[in-house]
């Protein structure tokens, strides 16, 4: 239930964002992270930044959930 | 090549978990408390790649799992209202209580939508002005900080439509609970990554100070479990118990300031109810006073029914699973009348479950 999903913010509307991920474009909230900038990396659960972190790590955590099998599924909560 | 590259390092921790074991074959028990950690350690097999006398426990870490039974009676008892829609994470619809679950409500009529964030649950409140939004606050540390800044939305944009039924926990209680059980045999915790992202590692210290064990902050990758056992490993022989951390890529030590400021502004701290580990003091969050028109129990008059009363005995072993005294195959449900298909507790239901993790990943339970 904890998982959290890395996007890239590709654009910034107050404390909302666009953030994306190969070809994938969500809405985010940045109320928990107000300090992003545009291309930065962030952990996203359920809708929400909630760390920054490094492009490197966040590859890492992409092929993880892709071994989970997570990605492409309602990963929530 | 990067394939192959995981595997030998994968082989090479195996190694030091090999040269870092007890030469004696001693039983080192490590509890991995989180949900997330369940199912990655049963879909990436580690526990049998360990030594046999290395344990991996799971622990009291899914949310849906700890949420007590008569707890989804007042979920059901929300949903039976005329006006409401209950908004909830996938995860608890088929959460069973005697009265059934809230996927079957939903099959008799109630309005219950699933949503991937509470932020949906608002836009439904803002499309939906005649009728009552009820999002249903199940989580951790790790959620309860968005579902607080969704409160805090709702009342800035003035939705008067929108609560919230908060049943959030956090975390470190449970682990002292178990800490001061007897029955529970830990050598050390691999603590949970994305609850610490928010809390850091400060609220763990007590693990090391007042119980002499230690704790290791772990991401969720193989090998990120790998090296979070060689360094309890490595603290057990040095005798030196302490909270590190090994997910450094995910988390700050001091976790995320904004998002428990958030976290204050909407919750307290009060006393809640887990399954299977009973009332515990202080590890729950409840909506503040100031907020309470947007405190679902307030605004709907649910009483939770006397949590000491008997729940039925259906023989399911999930309390005991949950605090690691049980294995799922030491219940006589698991496998025969409990199955994901057909789930009698709570830790059969959501994916992170115990039962549900070793159901379909183990052969050997």
């Amino acid at each position: 239930m904890c998982l959290a999903v890395p996007l890239q913010i590709i654009s910034i509307n107050d404390d909302m964002a666009k953030a994306g991920l190969v070809g994938l474009v969500k809405e985010i909230s940045l109320a928990l992270l107000p300090e992003v900038t545009v291309g930065d990396w962030v952990l996203v659960h359920a809708g929400f930044a909630i760390h920054r972190i490094e492009e490197t790590d966040a590859e890492e955590t992409l092929n993880l959930l892709r071994e989970l099998g997570e990605v492409n599924e309602s990963n929530h909560g | 090549m990067k394939a192959t590259m995981d595997k030998r390092h994968i082989q090479n921790q195996l190694a030091a978990i090999n040269r870092l074991n007890a030469k004696d074959e001693t039983i080192i028990r490590f509890m991995e408390v989180c949900g997330t950690h369940t199912h990655a350690i049963g879909k990436s097999g580690i526990r049998q790649l360990l030594p046999d006398n290395i344990q991996l426990i799971s622990g009291p870490g899914c949310p849906v799992c700890v949420t007590h039974e008569q707890e989804i009676e007042a979920f059901l008892s929300l949903a039976a209202r005329e006006n409401v829609v209950i908004a909830t994470f996938g995860d608890m619809l088929r959460v069973p209580c005697s009265r059934g679950s809230l996927d079957e409500a939903r099959g008799e009529g109630a309005r219950v939508k699933v949503v991937y964030s509470p932020l949906e649950a608002l836009s439904l409140a803002e499309r939906n002005k005649h009728l009552e939004i009820v999002f249903l606050g199940v989580g951790f540390e790790t959620t309860a900080p968005l579902v607080a800044a969704s409160m805090i939305k709702a009342q800035k944009n003035g939705l008067k439509n929108f609560s919230v039924y908060s049943l959030h926990k956090v975390i470190p209680p449970a682990l002292e609970v178990l800490l001061l059980d007897e029955r529970v045999q830990l050598n050390g915790f691999i603590l949970p990554g994305h609850v610490s992202t928010i809390i850091g590692e400060k609220p763990y210290q007590f693990i090391a100070e007042r119980f002499n064990k230690g704790g290791v902050i772990a991401g969720f990758a193989p090998h990120d479990i790998l090296e979070a056992i060689i360094m309890l490993l490595k603290q057990r022989n040095d005798v030196k118990p302490e909270i590190t951390i090994q997910y450094n890529r995910g988390m700050n030590a001091d976790g995320n300031p904004a998002a428990r400021q958030v976290l204050e502004q909407v919750f307290v701290i009060d006393d809640a109810w887990w399954r299977g580990l009973g009332m515990l003091k202080n590890s729950g969050l409840r909506i503040r006073e100031e907020l309470q028109e947007l405190d679902a129990a307030k605004k709907f008059g649910i009483v939770v029914k006397d949590y000491t009363e008997e729940v039925p005995d259906n023989g399911c072993a999930c309390g005991e699973i949950l605090k690691g005294i049980k294995l799922p195959g030491d219940c006589a449900l698991f496998g025969k009348k409990c199955t994901p298909s057909y789930p009698i507790g709570p830790c059969m239901v959501s994916s992170e479950g115990t039962c549900a993790a070793y159901y379909r990943y183990s052969q050997y339970c």
